[in-house]
């Protein structure tokens, strides 16, 4: 991330954020040194993941949860713990 | 015209405020510049207060409270020995007070030998012509009669404006009846 | 020209409030701005304007519904005055770093302890690094006109800073003058529609107002505001061309009375200013060269047309109503000298703290302090540069 930080003259005045949900864009995926990866077997769609999940990183699809969003996900390993068939490891990020 | 300053010597509550801000708004309607105000201190009825009015053909730019006043009227009769109402009044300056005593006597109580003295006892008229003892109009009509800032007229003119629909024509009436005899009844010596 | 009709400081205020009309006035009233908040207040329950008027619980709250106002979209004003403009301090800030042009009439009074509730500058000085635009008035007809002279100033878009728009408490405020008010379709008209970038209410375009803004551009968000208040030196002459031509009063960043010539001066804001002239006057008949130079516009600070001003003077007292506690003398003078430092121009200057809590200030003590600019131009330097005017020694 060695983006090139804007100057006075390029940044909106006042503090203002003029573009909506900008926060995208920041990938916080790559602060993770463990991944969490999901068996699929074990699954039970209970969705605990999606609601304990403090960077909206589990995708879910028609109530079923379909994995996780690797561009946002910081590796906090909260959905390991809190999910209660233990169907997701944190595996070392291999980068 | 030189400008002309008055300071008003009244109590929280009798009306000297009103008086002075009445004087300047008659004058301001005949295209005089002017300034009236209080001098504020903790509002307490009651208190012994003054309120200033610069009147002049120029524009006033000074904003201290007056020191060196051309006339000064006295509306609690009171005040006269309480406080040193002639401080600052020049020698040919006019010294007006609400009482029932002579302008000899007035002379006597405040020691200001030279200048003018006027006496009315604004008290009395305002208790036969409002029923209330009010004397900050009748002043207004006894010091038109020292000095014709503005005539009687144009100064009753503006008290009917600011009071019409305030306390209505009865009592608007009685103030300017009081007004006008103060004017008839002032003593000058 | 229209009659001229009595107005205190206070009224006339309030008048060109609901002659702006803004969208939204937020206001906690406090002595001696007061009547202020009385008076609009009475228009808009007489139905004679339709801004929206929140009577908040305090001057943090008040200013705090002025910003999320002004960021909606609302053209928004409020007033205060001394201990009000420091409970609203946090939010002072806040408006200005927010870019929000909320135009603020303060009715200067001394800064607690100890209370008191008469005029100061203490109050408005403290917050001469907010960010706002500070404008003095000299008298009720001053103020009247340049509230709203503000609502321009502040909205300009290469400025977009609040402004206080500053009067002397109860010398002005409560004082009756004659006051010559505008046609309201010429203010209306002169203040334009209300309209800036990015309004919160625009819920096509949504924006963020006030996110965390740490290391990497705070700084740059404080640069931009520094950078506008030097626009602020440029634009507003533009925007006072276009009030002259309006309503025909010329309003400059400084006012000089008869300076041209003088050989000592008295530096004043506000309503001492108008005693200063009135002395200047009696001396003037006596032959003594003296004059007086009234900064209007304390932020941004006119350096250039300041120490301009002072060019030919030989001594100069600069008259501060409040104290900074510096040790070193008031706001206005530190501000002054350090714009003489590299200007070339270097009169003799000394400092005096006056008026602090209501003190009244006479001619006469006017006329001792040119007395003693005489006595320093004999001298050929200054024996005190910190005085205390009128205080017991």
């Amino acid at each position: 991330m060695a983006e090139k930080k804007k100057t006075w003259k390029e940044i909106p005045i006042g503090g203002k954020i003029i573009e909506a949900g900008n926060a995208e864009k920041y990938n916080t995926g790559s602060w993770r040194t463990f991944r969490p990866e999901k068996n699929e077997k074990k699954c039970i769609n209970c969705l605990f993941c999606w609601i304990y999940c403090p960077d909206s990183s589990i995708k879910v699809e028609d109530g079923k949860m379909i994995g996780f969003d690797y561009e946002h996900c910081k590796g906090c390993g909260i959905c390991a713990a809190i999910c209660p068939v233990k169907c997701i490891d944190m595996k070392k990020e291999v980068k | 015209m030189a400008m002309i300053e008055i300071r008003w010597h009244g109590r929280g509550g009798q009306g000297a405020k009103t008086a002075s801000q009445f004087l300047g708004e008659a004058a301001l309607d005949t295209g005089k510049y002017i300034q009236s105000f209080p001098e504020y201190g903790p509002e307490r009825a009651g208190a012994p207060m003054k309120a200033f009015n610069r009147i002049s053909e120029e524009p006033i730019y000074i904003h201290s409270s007056v020191t060196n006043p051309e006339i000064v009227v006295v509306i609690d009769p009171t005040l006269v020995i309480a406080i040193d109402v002639i401080g600052g009044l020049g020698d040919d300056g006019v010294l007006l007070v609400n009482t029932d005593k002579s302008p000899e006597d007035i002379r006597k109580a405040t020691g200001f030998k030279k200048g003018k003295v006027g006496t009315v006892d604004a008290t009395k008229i305002a208790l036969e012509t409002l029923k209330l003892p009010m004397p900050n109009m009748p002043m207004l009509g006894a010091l038109l009669k020292v000095n014709s800032l503005v005539t009687i007229d144009q100064l009753s003119e503006r008290v009917r404006g600011k009071f019409l629909k305030k306390i209505g024509e009865e009592k608007t009436n009685a103030n300017l009846e009081g007004i006008k005899r103060a004017y008839n009844e002032v003593k000058i010596g | 020209m229209s009659k001229k009709i009595p107005l205190t400081g206070d009224q006339a205020v309030a008048y060109a409030m609901k002659q702006i009309e803004p969208d939204v006035v937020a206001a906690y009233p406090i002595t001696p701005q007061t009547e202020i908040v009385m008076n609009f207040s009475s228009y808009v329950a007489n139905g004679q304007i339709s801004t929206e008027l929140i009577p908040v619980e305090s001057e943090h709250s008040a200013m705090s519904a002025c910003v999320g106002a002004a960021a909606a979209g609302a053209r928004t004003m409020t007033a205060t005055s001394a201990n009000g403009l420091a409970l609203m301090w946090e939010i002072v800030y806040i408006a200005a770093s927010t870019r929000l042009p909320i135009v603020m009439p303060v009715v200067n009074r001394a800064l607690s302890g100890p209370i008191n509730i008469h005029c100061d500058h203490s109050d408005t000085m403290g917050c001469r690094d907010s960010g706002w635009i500070q404008i003095y008035c000299e008298n009720a007809q001053e103020v009247y006109e340049n509230t709203i002279l503000a609502i321009r100033i502040a909205e300009h878009k290469k400025i977009l800073l609040p402004v206080m728009v500053c009067q002397d408490g109860f010398i002005t405020s409560h004082a009756v003058e004659g006051v010559e008010l505008f046609d309201d379709k010429k203010v209306k008209d002169f203040i334009g529609e209300y309209k800036i970038d990015n309004p919160l209410l625009d819920v096509d375009n949504p924006v963020t107002y006030g996110p965390l803004d740490l290391q990497d551009y705070y700084f740059e968000h404080k640069r931009q505001q520094g950078e506008a208040m030097k626009n602020a030196l440029t634009v507003i002459p533009d925007v006072s061309k276009d009030f002259e031509k309006t309503f025909g009063t010329k309003y400059d960043f400084i006012e000089e009375y008869k300076l041209n010539d003088a050989e000592i001066a008295i530096v004043a804001l506000s309503s001492t200013a108008g005693t200063v002239k009135f002395v200047v006057d009696e001396l003037r008949a006596k032959g003594i060269k003296a004059g007086l130079l009234r900064p209007r516009i304390f932020r941004p600070f006119p350096k250039e047309k300041i120490t301009k001003a002072l060019k030919n003077i030989k001594a100069v007292a600069i008259l501060d109503r409040s104290e900074s506690f510096s040790a070193e003398g008031g706001p206005l003078y530190t501000d002054i000298k350090a714009a003489l430092y590299d200007s070339g121009v270097k009169p003799l200057v000394s400092n005096y703290i006056y008026g602090l809590g209501g003190r009244d200030i006479f001619p006469a003590d006017i006329n001792k302090v040119y007395a003693d600019l005489q006595d320093v131009v004999k001298a050929g330097k200054v024996k005190t540069a910190l005085n205390y005017l009128g205080s017991r020694e």
